[in-house]
């Protein structure tokens, strides 16, 4: 359970002019509350800065106006208590799976058997036993993202950032990863923010999704999820599903087509 | 043939020893058919046979020894030098912006243009020669272990930093495993430039070693200890080639080579 709540506030981001050309306006002043343990989804058409808000909560890149505040405290810079899984591969490829897992745990000097406790830990959750001395490159798409995942909760953050992390799966990959995530999220309650521009993934995954705008990005429209957890896949099934999903491309598709435009 | 489709390990050592035999066939034949008079250029068995005594009587593994000697200890001075700077000019771009306008000047100044100051400096003595190799790898290396260094994928970093890990965290932790392996095969490439560089610096003012061994023999015409030493130099930087391979097959697993 993590305790922590975080605020967005006013958070603005202008990329600076390249060659004359004008100024990108990613990212309009968004401001955004997150309760301890919940599961928000943020949906947004490519290019909309969602991955942008995601740096910036990460404290890999600064908003050019407004502020990041967790429980108060203004963030700077990154910090283990905000772990992330990227939208590409990023495992450390000179680690094996169990060192990628125990990089945070070295970082911070935990005991050898502490550090090897944890990572079986993680492993056993995620579904990587017998892999634990692979190296990268001998891993699946999914596998590898997995791993990242398991590196990312070992750390213990406050917040999970996951930005499309299974964004590059096959469909049938995907539907099993979001089962495992869920798995995990119904156990610890972690305060997670999922970025995705799969409809179904936000719905059968959080409490909350929140619909995007096409570029310059801000948050247009915010839907709760009133479905019970523990969820499993028949949930996408049932009616109240496809009434939200169908709320929700109403959302999305003004903001595609505006995208495009 | 298909493009980019390898070769199996047998067919590739074959293949590569073919070309041994094609090339050691074309120089028979234009030394024993004649075509070629031997003042200019010794038969494949006139070179072996001057190699022979040159190794029986005339103390010539002391000369290989002199000039291994002389490349592995330039190489590992230049090494030394250039690999921590090369790291920290990558990872670090003020100090890389501090350096590098030198150094890419520095990078093209002839080695061999400066024996004669070095011979000034350092008379004729392993110093010389020592400094010769040093300043014509260094340069060079530390320019291409920045640009290793430089390379390192900025997502890698980024997730470093979201585990917790510090600057030096980062250096130590991602940028010098990230880079090992290109530095590594750089270190390799530049080891072979060391050759050049020994053979030039003992070519002037030197009382041993394989260049020297060479200079002496074109005094007596002796086409065939020429070729011999020149050849000699090939195979060794062939064997160390190898060697380097082999070793950072096994150092780096994790890298697909
Ligand atoms: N470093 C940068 N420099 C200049 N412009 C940038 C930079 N990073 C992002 N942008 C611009 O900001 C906008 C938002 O980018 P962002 O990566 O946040 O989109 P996204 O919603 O994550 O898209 P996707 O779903 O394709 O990942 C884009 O128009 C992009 O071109
Ligand atoms: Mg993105």
């Amino acid at each position: 359970m993590s305790a922590k709540t975080l605020r967005i506030a006013g958070v603005t981001r202008t990329f600076p002019t390249q060659r004359r050309a004008a100024p990108t306006l990613a990212l309009q002043p968004t401001d955004l509350s997150v309760a301890p343990g919940e599961f928000v989804a943020i949906l947004g058409p490519s290019g909309c800065g969602k991955s942008t808000l995601l740096r910036i909560v990460a404290g890999l890149d600064r908003p050019t106006a407004g502020q990041v505040l967790l429980d108060g405290t203004a963030v700077a810079a990154p910090g283990p208590d905000r772990g992330m899984v990227f939208q590409s591969y990023t495992l450390f490829p000179w680690l094996t799976v169990e060192e990628n897992i125990r990089y945070g745990l070295r970082e911070r000097g935990l005991p050898e058997a502490q550090q090897a406790e944890i990572a079986a830990r993680f492993i056993a959750r995620t579904g990587l036993r017998g892999f634990e001395g692979h190296w990268p490159r001998q891993l699946s798409g999914g596998m590898q993202q997995r791993t990242a995942l398991a590196r990312a909760l070992a750390n213990d953050p406050e917040i999970l950032l996951l930005d499309e992390p299974f964004g590059a799966l096959d469909h049938q990959t995907r539907e099993l990863m979001q089962e495992l995530l869920l798995e995990i999220w119904e156990a610890d309650r972690k305060t997670v923010l999922f970025v995705t521009h799969d409809i179904d993934e936000a719905i059968f995954l959080a409490n909350r999704v929140l619909v995007m705008s096409a570029r310059p990005g801000r948050i247009k429209a915010e839907v709760p999820v009133p479905l019970p957890y523990p969820r499993d896949w028949t949930m996408k099934t049932i009616p109240e599903f496809g009434t939200l999903k169908a709320r929700l491309m109403g959302e999305i598709r003004d903001e595609v087509r505006k995208s495009l435009a | 043939m298909e493009p980019l489709k390898p070769v199996s390990p047998g067919a590739r050592i074959a293949l590569g020893a073919g070309f041994f035999a094609v090339f050691i066939a074309a120089w028979g034949v234009a030394t024993y058919g004649g075509y070629v008079p031997p003042l200019f250029l010794a038969s494949p068995g006139k070179t072996l046979l001057a190699g022979w005594s040159l190794l029986t009587e005339f103390g010539f593994l002391g000369d290989i020894a002199v000039t291994i000697w002389r490349v592995v200890g330039g190489f590992l001075i230049a090494a030394a030098v250039a690999v921590p700077l090369g790291l920290l000019m990558g990872a670090f771009k003020p100090i890389e912006a501090f350096f590098e306008p030198f150094l890419s000047f520095a990078r093209y100044l002839p080695a061999s243009a400066f024996i004669p100051l070095l011979i000034l400096w350092a008379g004729v003595g392993e110093a010389q020669k020592l400094s010769v190799i040093v300043i014509g790898s260094v340069f060079q290396l530390v320019i291409m272990v920045a640009g290793v260094a430089g390379a390192t994928r900025p997502d890698l970093v980024e997730a470093a930093r979201t585990l917790g890990s510090g600057r030096l965290s980062i250096l130590r932790r991602v940028v010098i495993p990230a880079a090992a392996p290109q530095i590594a095969e750089t270190l390799r490439l530049v080891l072979g430039w060391a050759w050049t560089y020994v053979i030039v610096a003992e070519l002037i003012g030197a009382t041993s070693g394989i260049g020297h061994m060479i200079m002496d023999s074109q005094r007596l015409l002796d086409t065939g200890q020429m070729i011999f030493g020149i050849a000699v130099i090939g195979i060794i930087g062939l064997v160390t080639d190898l060697l380097f391979k082999a070793a950072n097959r096994r150092l780096f697993p994790w890298a697909v080579l």
